[in-house]
């Protein structure tokens, strides 16, 4: 038994050896003096000077930031009003329809790249505009809307049906039921979808590849830098994502932590009332 | 009287609103119809259709001459998801038997290289395999180099090397997938582990089943709705990649993926041949889909955590 289970573990380190050596390598030649990806001559933080002062790199990233707060924050708007519509459907429609929904997210990125750059192009033609910004947004809200529905169709299953009733006859409308208490009630799942949403537009490359036209992304320029000359600016700007991911990975995780012990608390405090 | 009134409204009421409640969703539904169904028709339509504008089947006919990156791609993206399996399954059963606090430090270790861009993934390989790279670099440090060399000096016309062939081959394509892709393996089947009732565990082994016959007869089964979900996120991204075989491959190995962004982007421009590639593609994925749903009903939020 002991034995077996050390078995496992050795093969989890080496995975995580293996998950793990390739990004610390990167960021170790981040601060290397010269341009060699392999040889250590020295202690820098030019790099990192030159990837600020790097305007296509700049404004690559404004690109990408804006379009991921924008689709981020208009895919978590449409999600959410669709999950509930979603959720009062008879399930002969709904079934269906989130059928649909979850092409994208099912579908290999390549596919839903190159057919939205179809339905571009050819929409283009007839309404005369090209591929950049809106194309680039549009694509992102539709491969983010998915990922928020799917955060909050499980929470509102979790809602208790008389609260909607209860909230009518006490003389709630529609539009304020929803407002007023369906939305705070959801708003764990409408958080986390946003988020998804967000780090989905960020991380994205391939779909914003075939619909950006001639805007760049971060992702875009990466690639191309990849390509192109190899420079330690793209391990510069891999060290600042991996640190930013990190630092907002453990927030989250403290502030789940938190909200874990508050309901732990509150879980006692009811228990101690009966 | 009024009672009875009152009750109609809220009747009626309860109808309008309803239908109201299902009318926010209209939106959404014609955004998707607009841009998730038409695109995928339009690439339908580019895929039996010629530049002209008629129907043609020649898209289709020109796919043979590209069987081999067919082939290929099928080929690079199974093995890549079969050495997904075999490291992902044991690394997802070690990570379930520990306590739910390191758990929970291992899940996020797992996930956190996914969240780093997977452009800088793949090109944090690049520097690892190159001819002059840090393995080339450490494998001749070691003496490897020399060893074979003295081994060879003997032969006739032998040429020492100074460093193994690592990068722009079909090996570094399937690392790359592998390394991309192994925590979409991972995932899924951990989370389906650490549901299996401990007590069905017990019962087995008080029935007399040993380690190897519990794990044969109660956890694989019970598990495999997550393989298969992980062999499908895996494979999925896999054979349609495109950038890990540019990055790694060094533009040697074509894949579908390649194939498919020549056709749109690059100096090939034939979207009605690309079209074609990727309706075909589409096709092996609803395979793919319709395997893993006949399995694993229900378990795609197992796949999102």
């Amino acid at each position: 038994m002991r034995r077996r289970y050390a078995g496992g573990k050795f093969l989890t380190t080496l995975t995580f050896i293996f998950l793990y050596l390739p990004i610390l390598v990167l960021i170790i030649f981040s601060f290397n003096s010269t341009k060699s990806r392999t040889i250590w001559s020295g202690f820098t933080f030019d790099w990192y000077k030159e990837l600020f002062s790097d305007g296509a790199i700049m404004s690559s990233l404004e690109v990408t930031l804006l379009v991921s707060v924008l689709a981020a924050v208009i895919a978590t708007v449409i999600g959410t009003f669709a999950a509930i519509g979603f959720y009062n459907m008879k399930r002969q429609w709904r079934a269906p329809l989130l059928t649909v929904n979850n092409i994208p997210m099912v579908n290999a990125d390549i596919i839903t790249g190159v057919s939205l750059s179809l339905l571009f192009v050819s929409a283009g033609a007839i309404l005369r505009f090209e591929l950049g910004f809106g194309t680039l947004l549009i694509a992102h809200i539709s491969f983010n809307v998915p990922y928020v529905i799917l955060s909050v169709m499980p929470k509102l299953y979790q809602l208790d049906r008389n609260l909607f009733e209860a909230a009518q006859d006490l003389g709630c409308t529609w539009f304020k039921t929803i407002y007023k208490v369906i939305i705070p009630e959801v708003m764990p799942g409408i958080i986390n979808g946003m988020l998804i949403a967000f780090t989905m537009s960020v991380d994205d490359f391939v779909i914003s590849y075939f619909t950006a036209g001639n805007v760049q992304t971060l992702s875009m320029t990466i690639y191309a830098m990849t390509r192109r000359r190899i420079s330690p600016k793209i391990n510069a700007i891999s060290t600042l994502l991996f640190a930013v991911v990190l630092i907002l990975l453990i927030i989250v995780n403290v502030r789940e932590a938190r909200q874990m012990k508050a309901v732990e608390k509150k879980d006692k405090i009811l228990k101690g009332a009966d | 009287m009024s009672n009875q009134n009152s009750s109609l409204r809220r009747k009626a009421s309860g109808f309008w609103s309803r239908n109201r409640k299902k009318a926010i969703a209209y939106p959404y539904v014609i955004w998707m119809a607009v841009f998730v169904v038409v695109p995928i028709i339009l690439v339908a339509v580019y895929a039996f259709t010629s530049s002209a504008g008629a129907f043609t089947f020649d898209n289709f006919r020109t796919i043979p001459e590209y069987a081999g990156v067919f082939w290929r791609s099928l080929w690079l993206a199974l093995v890549a998801t079969a050495i997904c399996l075999l490291i992902g399954y044991p690394v997802a059963l070690a990570i379930s038997r520990m306590t739910t606090r390191s758990q929970r430090i291992m899940m996020l270790l797992i996930m956190l290289p996914m969240w780093i861009n997977f452009l800088l993934r793949t090109y944090a390989w690049m520097s690892l395999l190159e001819n002059t790279g840090l393995i080339n670099r450490a494998l001749g440090a070691i003496g490897v180099f020399d060893l074979i060399n003295n081994l060879n000096s003997g032969r006739a016309g032998y040429v020492p090397i100074d460093h193994f062939q690592l990068i722009n081959t079909n090996g570094a394509v399937i690392l790359g997938m592998v390394y991309n892709y192994l925590p979409f393996m991972i995932l899924p089947i951990h989370s389906v582990i650490i549901k299996i009732d401990p007590f069905v565990i017990e019962a087995a082994q008080d029935l007399g089943a040993d380690h190897g016959k519990v794990f044969r007869k109660v956890i694989f089964p019970l598990s495999l709705s997550g393989v298969i979900s992980g062999i499908t996120m895996v494979f999925v991204p896999s054979v349609s990649t495109f950038v890990i075989s540019k990055l790694l491959g060094g533009g040697t190995t074509l894949l579908l993926g390649d194939l498919i962004e020549m056709q749109f982007l690059g100096a090939a421009y034939n979207p009605h041949l690309g079209s074609a590639i990727s309706l075909i593609m589409m096709l092996i994925v609803v395979i793919c889909m319709s395997i893993m749903n006949r399995f694993g009903e229900g378990e795609e939020q197992a796949v999102l955590i």
